[in-house]
């Protein structure tokens, strides 16, 4: 499996889009600190931007990898190489350059601007920490999704679709149930479906790491309580991985059964 | 020797191998002939684990080869279509397939020299054409020196004289005590360096002998007339 994540990772990082993805943090990361003089602000913003963009990155890469890889994939699978260890090294060839360009891209211009020195660390960090699980999550639900549908057209619509039901329409689906059964107590119901959607998890995190639940509102207190006790932010981490774990097991049951 | 017994293959509704039984045990030459359609590929690619069939069992030297990777080892594969990353060198591909197969000291100077790759070593596989393609692709089959050696349509794009060269390579292996598995609409080619017919119908196999003995069953004194003739039998009856 490291041969094939070597050959799909190096293809990958000698491709346009990869430094198009940097150069794109990059800049990001200068501006902000240009703009914003405090940093935990910068990183608030930061958090915006993350949040909705890494998984669509993600979403757009798994899918694009797959279908452009798939000459490849049919050249590797009459060799004596395991199946699994062909889409699981593709995959992770994928989430990893997604993450370094994340990284690297925004992990320079802080450094340069003097983040050891500053309190902020910490939060910088868990907010890269975030945003490559977020990459890895998403590039996996997106490869799998490519691999179950032969039709690119079909395949690219999904994948947007999933991204999509994830980063808009979940928090409004939510935000409108909270609306319509406000009678009830719902601070259950909020926690736990924060907790089926990783952009939501992150996002939870990052506001509570960040010591502004106040903007969380109504069941602020509530994820405060949960998640800011050390067994509450291992929880979400572990959910965290969970969610990164499902697309890699689906992988191997889906590639193992398909036709080439 | 490879052993195929009841194979069943179906894509959704399209029912392509409809058990087929099939021996190849002895060293030389298999062609497996059929119409378009009639799953030689399909056949082909359930040897090589690519497509999983729905029912039945295929041996490889007595060992199952469902869900086993190691196997492939003995085999080279040449596909119907030469599709290769495009951005890579003739030189960087074959150093890449070399290391996933783990075995860097086959030398493939004598096959570039004999197919003249000499002056497309360095360009893009994009940028070459498909009978350069499949001369690649032809010597990532042969380097190998692999037991059992699948083309499936090797004819295809390659000119005249690069067909004499893939029918003296394929005589050659066959000296070396290879078995070699191919398919190709081209009757003279098949007929000049086959030892053994399958041909395939209808997802069945219908026929297996030497070329001979279609011809003399067929009542034919060429292997196009016969394998025209056979078609034409179905086809009314």
């Amino acid at each position: 499996m490291l041969k094939i994540l070597k050959y799909s990772f190096f293809d990958l990082i000698r491709s346009r889009w990869s430094y198009v993805y940097l150069f794109f943090y990059l800049l990001l990361g200068v501006v902000l600190l240009f703009l914003n003089p405090s940093l935990s602000k910068a990183i608030l913003t930061l958090m915006n931007v993350i949040i909705m963009l890494v998984p669509l990155i993600g979403t757009i890469f798994g899918v694009m990898y797959y279908y452009n890889s798939k000459e490849f994939t049919e050249l590797l699978l009459a060799l004596p190489v395991k199946r699994s260890s062909i889409f699981l090294g593709q995959y992770l060839g994928v989430a990893i350059s997604l993450s370094l360009s994340l990284v690297l891209g925004l992990g320079i211009p802080f450094i340069i601007y003097g983040l050891f020195q500053s309190g902020a660390i910490w939060e910088f960090g868990q907010l890269l920490l975030l945003g490559t699980f977020l990459s890895f999550i998403f590039s996996g639900l997106s490869y799998n999704i490519a691999l179950s549908n032969d039709n690119r057209i079909k395949g690219f619509g999904y994948a947007i679709l999933v991204w999509l039901l994830m980063a808009v329409i979940y928090d409004g689906a939510f935000l409108i149930a909270l609306n319509m059964f406000s009678d009830y107590p719902l601070d259950k119901f909020a926690l736990i479906a924060s907790l089926f959607n990783p952009i939501d998890l992150s996002r939870v995190m990052m506001l509570l790491k960040l010591d502004i639940s106040a903007l969380l509102g109504y069941t602020g207190a509530l994820f405060k309580k949960f998640f800011g006790s050390n067994w509450g932010s291992l929880i979400a981490f572990a959910i965290l991985i969970v969610w990164t774990i499902i697309p890699i097991f689906i992988l191997r049951i889906k590639s193992a059964r398909k036709d080439f | 020797m490879i052993k195929i017994e009841n194979l069943h293959k179906k894509y959704g509704k399209n029912e392509v191998l409809k058990g087929i039984d099939l021996n190849i045990d002895n060293r030389g030459v298999f062609a497996i002939l059929g119409p378009n359609g009639s799953g030689k590929t399909t056949l082909i690619k359930c040897i090589l684990g690519m497509v999983i069939p729905n029912s039945g069992e295929i041996t490889l030297e007595g060992k199952n080869i469902q869900n086993q990777w190691k196997y492939r080892e003995s085999i080279g594969y040449l596909p119907q279509i030469a599709n290769f990353p495009e951005n890579l060198r003739v030189t960087e591909l074959i150093k890449m397939i070399k290391d996933l197969r783990q075995s860097p000291d086959f030398d493939e100077t004598p096959y570039i020299e004999r197919l003249g790759l000499e002056s497309h070593l360095s360009k893009r596989l994009s940028n070459l054409s498909g009978g350069t393609k499949q001369k690649v692709n032809l010597t990532l089959t042969l380097l190998f020196d692999t037991q059992f050696i699948i083309l499936d349509e090797p004819t295809t794009g390659l000119d005249p004289a690069a067909l004499m060269i893939l029918r003296e390579m394929i005589e050659e292996e066959k000296q070396k005590g290879k078995t070699i598995i191919l398919t190709s609409h081209i009757m003279n080619f098949v007929e000049e360096i086959s030892d053994e017919i399958v041909f395939l119908l209808e997802g069945k196999v219908y026929f297996k002998g030497s070329a001979d003995m279609l011809k003399a069953e067929t009542d034919q004194v060429n292997l196009e007339h016969a394998i025209a003739n056979l078609l034409k039998k179905t086809e009314y009856a």
